[in-house]
């Protein structure tokens, strides 16, 4: 097998690795589904009413040998033939109302937490075993030990007078309304993800202490405060950057249960939904869908590391 | 064993645990653990399970604390300490359980994909990055809907999907061992592959294997918790998440009713936050490595 070198290899190899792992995910959400025991039509259903003519096409669907529906499902996993059992509707229509909602509150929430959390871990980082290091330190770790819906559902309790249900008032939804309906679930969201990028930037600060440049740039005669800038912190924040891309599983993790608690409208409530009925070509297909989202953001994790740290493609 | 090894043994022993209890905070997160293991098995004597039986409960549901029930009741009248004493059990169950699942896993994958290279490595490495890339919850929350509800599914659940983490930093720890020079010694004396693994490679990987277990029961214990708010835990056997799901769909919050609440996440927080504790200084006594990094 020929070995590709250099930068043009590595994205190669990175890229073909994501696009397998993508085929893997296909089989095993198709395949799960269908090695359970009894009758699928009644998983499907769970005993709600469907309308005769939609049973049939059903069942003449589960009836045809399963290498058939694979290929079938493999040629268009985005079909709009993929209908939900509950909603009665595609699940891709459905998906497609509910990603901007996340979108919104997802990407408050990693911005803040990580504008917030790389400044913290600097300052705590810096002045490693000081006493701001220690309170910051004490804070992540038992921030980071607390579920996040926990958090959610005692803001609500703390702050009744603040909407604490779905992303807008009936007959309002203004800028302003959302926004006002925005603020717990993102600081709910906003207070786990800072943990975890504060003792990122952190620990990755301190590894960058012990470098002998440090050394040189103090000999020159810079200023601790340029040392810091200039010199540490860029380099610290490689690593933090690419954590905060790989960490695109763990936020979804946190969406679906902030989102359950405040009713709010994205897929994080649609999974919730899909499991309590369980609705499985819903659930199917959200799970494809945050599958693909972790593995390009891994994907450009990846890319985005060997472009601002040449070495590791290199290698 | 002769006695030479025993006795070296014995003062390894001892010196780490004098290393261990030189971390205070790791002297911390063992006093809350004692309190919490000690809660869980003194159970039936600190409160009645009878309690625990939605149709045998006498008191009003939604009551606020009081003297008969310190924390209150939930909507059918059970009072929540009962409730959150016997979740401590379930809680702490499933999460060493799991753990123990995790773990097993990840370093029977890690010491053979370490060990034989080549392909094997290949494939089994192929393998955990696939787990690894996977988003947990909704892997989790696909694999539950799949099995019945029960407290052995939600272990197993979590057991086949915290394992990744461990099978690298174990693969990347054998690779090293094999390379040392006792280990060709080994292999001249006609060692077999299950001897060097067993005798040479794991009491090596050991440490690490202790550190990365009780930093994963904190993590399990939060997976347990998330997965049962969401109503994917054992609906007979009360863990903090379930009572946590059961106050969310009784309206808990909108009443104010902060004594449901607050009890079950504060002891969680605890929980994993004496196990992250525990966990990061074994880590920092049991590799040198760090040791001059630990503040």
């Amino acid at each position: 097998m020929a070995v590709l070198k250099g930068t043009s290899g590595y994205v190669v190899r990175k890229v073909t690795w994501s696009l397998g792992t993508v085929l893997f995910v296909l089989v095993f959400n198709f395949f799960l589904f269908r090695m359970l025991p009894g009758d699928p039509i009644s998983l499907y259903t769970k005993g709600r009413n469907m309308p005769a003519e939609q049973l049939v096409k059903l069942r003449a669907q589960l009836n045809r040998p399963l290498p058939e529906q694979f290929l079938t499902y493999l040629r268009n996993p985005f079909a709009s033939t993929i209908n939900s059992t509950r909603f009665n509707r595609p699940v891709w229509d459905m998906i497609g109302e509910r990603v901007w909602p996340t979108i919104l509150l997802v990407g408050t929430a990693v911005l803040i937490a990580s504008v917030l959390g790389v400044w913290l871990g600097i300052r705590a980082g810096w002045r490693r075993g000081s006493a701001f290091d220690s309170v910051t330190t004490g804070i992540t770790n038992t921030l980071y030990a607390a579920p996040e819906f926990w958090v959610g559902m005692m803001l609500i309790i703390a702050v009744p007078f603040l909407p604490s249900g779905g992303m807008s008032n009936p007959g309002e939804g203004g800028v302003l309304d959302v926004a006002k309906h925005m603020i717990l679930p993102v600081i709910s969201l906003s207070v786990v993800y800072l943990a975890e990028y504060t003792s990122i930037m952190r620990a990755s600060l301190v590894d960058e202490l012990r470098q002998d440049y440090l050394t040189l740039a103090r000999a020159k005669g810079l200023r601790e405060d340029l040392v810091r800038r200039r010199h540490a912190v860029p380099n610290a924040l490689l690593p933090t950057m690419t954590l905060i891309f790989l960490n695109f599983g763990f936020v979804i993790g946190g969406a679906i249960t902030v989102e359950a608690v405040y009713s709010w409208p994205g897929l994080g409530l649609l999974s919730y939904d899909a499991l309590r009925g369980p609705d499985v070509p819903l659930l199917q297909a959200v799970f494809l869908l945050f599958s693909i989202g972790v593995i390009v953001f891994t994907l450009i994790a990846d890319l985005l590391y060997a472009v601002i740290d040449p070495r590791v493609s290199a290698a | 064993m002769n006695r030479i090894t025993r006795a070296r043994r014995r003062t390894a022993l001892v010196r780490f645990w004098r290393d261990l209890r030189g971390h205070r905070t790791a002297v911390a997160g063992m006093t809350i653990l004692g309190v919490f293991v000690l809660v869980a098995l003194l159970a039936p004597i600190l409160a009645d399970p009878i309690g625990l039986d939605v149709t045998k409960s006498t008191a009003a549901g939604h009551m606020g604390p009081s003297w008969s029930y310190p924390l209150g009741t939930d909507e059918n009248g059970r009072s929540i300490l009962t409730l959150l004493i016997y979740g401590t059990r379930i809680s702490l169950l499933v999460g060493v359980t799991a753990t123990l699942i995790a773990i097993a896993l990840g370093t029977v994958v890690g010491i053979a994909a370490g060990f034989y290279g080549g392909w094997v490595r290949s494939m089994l490495m192929g393998v955990t990055d696939w787990f690894l890339v996977i988003p947990f919850l909704p892997l989790a929350i696909v694999l539950a809907t799949v099995l019945e509800r029960s407290l052995f599914n939600i272990i197993l659940v979590i057991g086949i999907t915290s394992w990744p983490g461990t099978a690298r930093l174990i693969c990347a720890q054998t690779l090293s061992v094999r390379a040392r020079p006792y280990m060709e010694r080994a292999r001249a004396l006609g060692a077999s592959d299950w001897h060097q693994m067993t005798r040479h490679v794991l009491p090596n990987v050991m440490p690490l294997v202790l550190a990365n277990l009780v930093l994963t029961v904190s993590i399990a214990i939060l997976s347990e918790t998330t997965l049962s708010f969401l109503g994917l835990g054992d609906p007979t056997r009360p863990s903090w998440g379930y009572i946590l799901e059961n106050a969310f769909g009784a309206g808990a919050m909108s009443n104010g009713e902060w004594w449901y609440v607050m009890p079950p996440g504060i002891c969680v927080v605890l929980v994993v936050l004496a196990f992250t504790m525990v966990g990061r200084a074994l880590e920092a006594t049991l590799n040198p490595r760090l040791k001059e990094g630990a503040a």
